[in-house]
């Protein structure tokens, strides 16, 4: 196996961004829209300015921290383990060798289908273990998924 | 044995399964009708006993349609009139197999036999009851054929490491931390007795505290009475049980991980507690204590019997230990004192706690992953948190508050020696 190609560090599609700034933006401009009428409506047109603003300030931090943790999501193939690191104000890494997997889960929510997205989650016998890669494109999921099913079963070992 | 192959045929279990397997019930009733008997005279009894004949039917019609035999390397368990439900256990899955007698079982000389499987406690084969000689018989066949020789082979000699003293057991239920609770309940009642109008207040909680605490006590003391540990080729024996017997059979390379536990009280005794983790889910918590997957190595024992016990189980020494920087004391005052940590190529082994104190070994060869994890506080620091994790649930070591370079390259070494010795076994025909 060229160790060369098989080590590159990858990480989720620019489209899982794209989906989270959407969420984030979305429910946060929601909330701005629903705060300021109704504290426009209740104390005054200045109060209800000053609470939009607010919110939309919570959604701006809200979202550059999305981006980070986004940003800070990657895996690598490697020849005999999956490396998955990830978190910002906490930070993981998992090595997972691929003998010691028992399934892999992909799973694509509402959104994530509409962004054509899907979650890889590999599981081990321990349940600590926490290998999940989300936002890969589906053709990406599927070699994936597919990938380390193979190499599961080819270096599986027993409990 | 002569030729005869006894595993061919199907068997039942003991005719005598359904009466102990009903008792429990039926004295529960028995027992209700007479306290009933004794507040009204008369009436009819007639929808008591409803319930424990349906119960007692039930349990002989599970019995008559209940059969298992033995083939080859698989066993097979048939049960269910309605919904038929046809079990194979492959011997070479066994996690561990327990022989259950339970009080009335035993004194008809009747016994359990329970294989346990990784995975939930569904997947569990259950034989009650069969006539003691045969479920001995029945385990050391499972256990021949699990370790891949013939299943005629008769049961290896035993070796007996550890009996634990019956003095020492109960002193160390009175020293554990539910016996603590006890002396806080006097400390109450002498605070009461200066201060009497919280009397009315605290003799309420005591009565409650000293009811619920009596079970926990009885059943510590019952389960882990006249606890001996063996060692023979098929795995390790525990035999433990005051009323109820278990002796429960673990294959040593099934084991996922040691834990060694120093509560405080028990510290200036030189005492400590050995836990061993099998793969498999916790299951429910049943009342002999063999439903879990945390089994008790030794409930109570000095440290040269556990050191001597440990190395029997790990077959190796344990690894030297190191411990985390001085600056680590920042981000974990309360459990600095005890925090170190050390691997070598087969075992990785970790101390942590804060008031106990907690020892794991992990064999490497059954890390399943490996973790690191570094928080705001050990960032700032420089430090980093290593986890290896073995099957299960939170049966892990953690290599806490190392330097963080060295938790970097300590996950790529922990995750090429586990590598190794995981290549090693298989080689050796484990599985």
């Amino acid at each position: 196996m060229p160790d060369s190609a098989e080590s590159v560090t990858k990480s989720p599609s620019p489209r899982l961004w794209h989906m989270r700034r959407t969420e984030v933006a979305g429910a946060a401009g929601l909330a701005a829209v629903l705060g300021g009428v109704v504290a426009g409506v209740t104390v005054g047109a200045p109060a209800g300015a000053a609470a939009a603003v607010a919110v939309a300030a919570c959604g701006a931090i809200a979202l550059w921290f999305v981006r980070n943790r986004f940003r800070a999501w990657t895996y690598q193939e490697r020849d005999d383990d999956l490396l998955v690191s990830r978190g910002v104000l906490i930070r993981r890494l998992s090595v997972v060798p691929y003998g010691r997997m028992q399934f892999v889960d992909v799973t694509a929510g509402p959104v994530e289908r509409v962004y054509r997205l899907a979650t890889v989650k590999l599981h081990t016998a321990a349940a600590a273990s926490d290998a999940r890669i989300p936002g890969l494109e589906r053709d990406e999921a599927a070699r994936l998924r597919d990938r380390l099913a193979a190499l599961g079963e080819a270096k599986a070992a027993g409990l | 044995m002569s030729d005869e192959r006894p595993d061919e045929v199907w068997h039942r279990l003991h005719p005598l399964s359904p009466l102990v397997r009903s008792a429990r019930g039926l004295l529960a009733v028995l027992a209700l009708i007479a306290i009933s008997q004794g507040m009204r005279s008369g009436g009819s009894h007639i929808y008591d006993i409803v319930v424990p004949v349906a119960a007692a039917i039930a349990a002989v019609i599970s019995w008559l349609v209940t059969r298992w035999r033995l083939d080859g390397s698989t066993l097979r368990i048939e049960t269910g009139l309605l919904r038929r439900d046809s079990r194979q256990l492959p011997v070479a899955r066994i996690q561990a197999v327990d022989v259950v007698r339970p009080f009335l079982a035993r004194a008809l000389g009747l016994a359990e036999l329970r294989v346990r499987l990784a995975g939930s406690s569904h997947a569990d084969g259950r034989l009650a009851y069969l006539p003691e000689q045969a479920a001995v018989e029945l385990r050391a066949r499972l256990l021949a054929a699990h370790h891949g020789l013939d299943p005629a082979t008769p049961a290896p000699e035993e070796r007996v490491l550890v009996t634990v003293p019956g003095g020492r057991l109960v002193g160390s239920v009175v020293l554990s931390s539910a016996s603590l609770v006890v002396l806080l309940m006097i400390a109450e009642v002498v605070v009461a007795l200066v201060v009497p109008a919280v009397l009315a207040a605290t003799g309420g909680t005591l009565a409650v505290w000293l009811v619920s605490l009596g079970p926990v006590v009885w059943r510590r003391l019952a389960t882990q009475y006249g606890f001996t540990v063996a060692e023979s080729p098929d795995g390790l024996r525990i035999r433990r049980g005051l009323l109820s017997t278990v002796a429960e059979t673990i294959p040593l390379r099934r084991v996922q991980a040691v834990r060694m536990i120093e509560p405080l009280l028990w510290r200036p005794l030189g005492w400590c507690r050995l836990e061993i983790d099998v793969a498999g889910s916790p299951g429910r918590d049943r009342s002999d204590g063999s439903g879990r997957m945390r089994k008790t190595l030794l409930p109570v024992g000095g440290h040269d019997v556990a050191g001597q016990l440990m190395r029997t189980v790990l077959g190796t020494e344990p690894p030297a230990l190191r411990h985390p920087p001085r600056r680590a004391r920042q981000k974990a005052p309360l459990s600095y004192h005890f925090l170190a940590s050390g691997h070598d190529a087969a075992t990785a082994m970790a101390v942590t706690g804060r008031l106990r104190k907690v020892t794991t070994w992990l064999p490497l060869e059954k890390a399943q992953s490996i973790r690191l994890v570094e928080g705001p506080v050990q960032r700032r620091l420089g430090l980093a948190t290593v986890h290896v994790d073995a099957a299960g649930k939170d049966v892990r070591a953690e290599f806490r508050d190392r330097p963080g370079d060295e938790a970097r390259r300590l996950v790529d070494e922990l995750a090429a020696l586990s590598r190794t010795a995981r290549q090693l076994s298989q080689a050796g025909g484990g599985s």
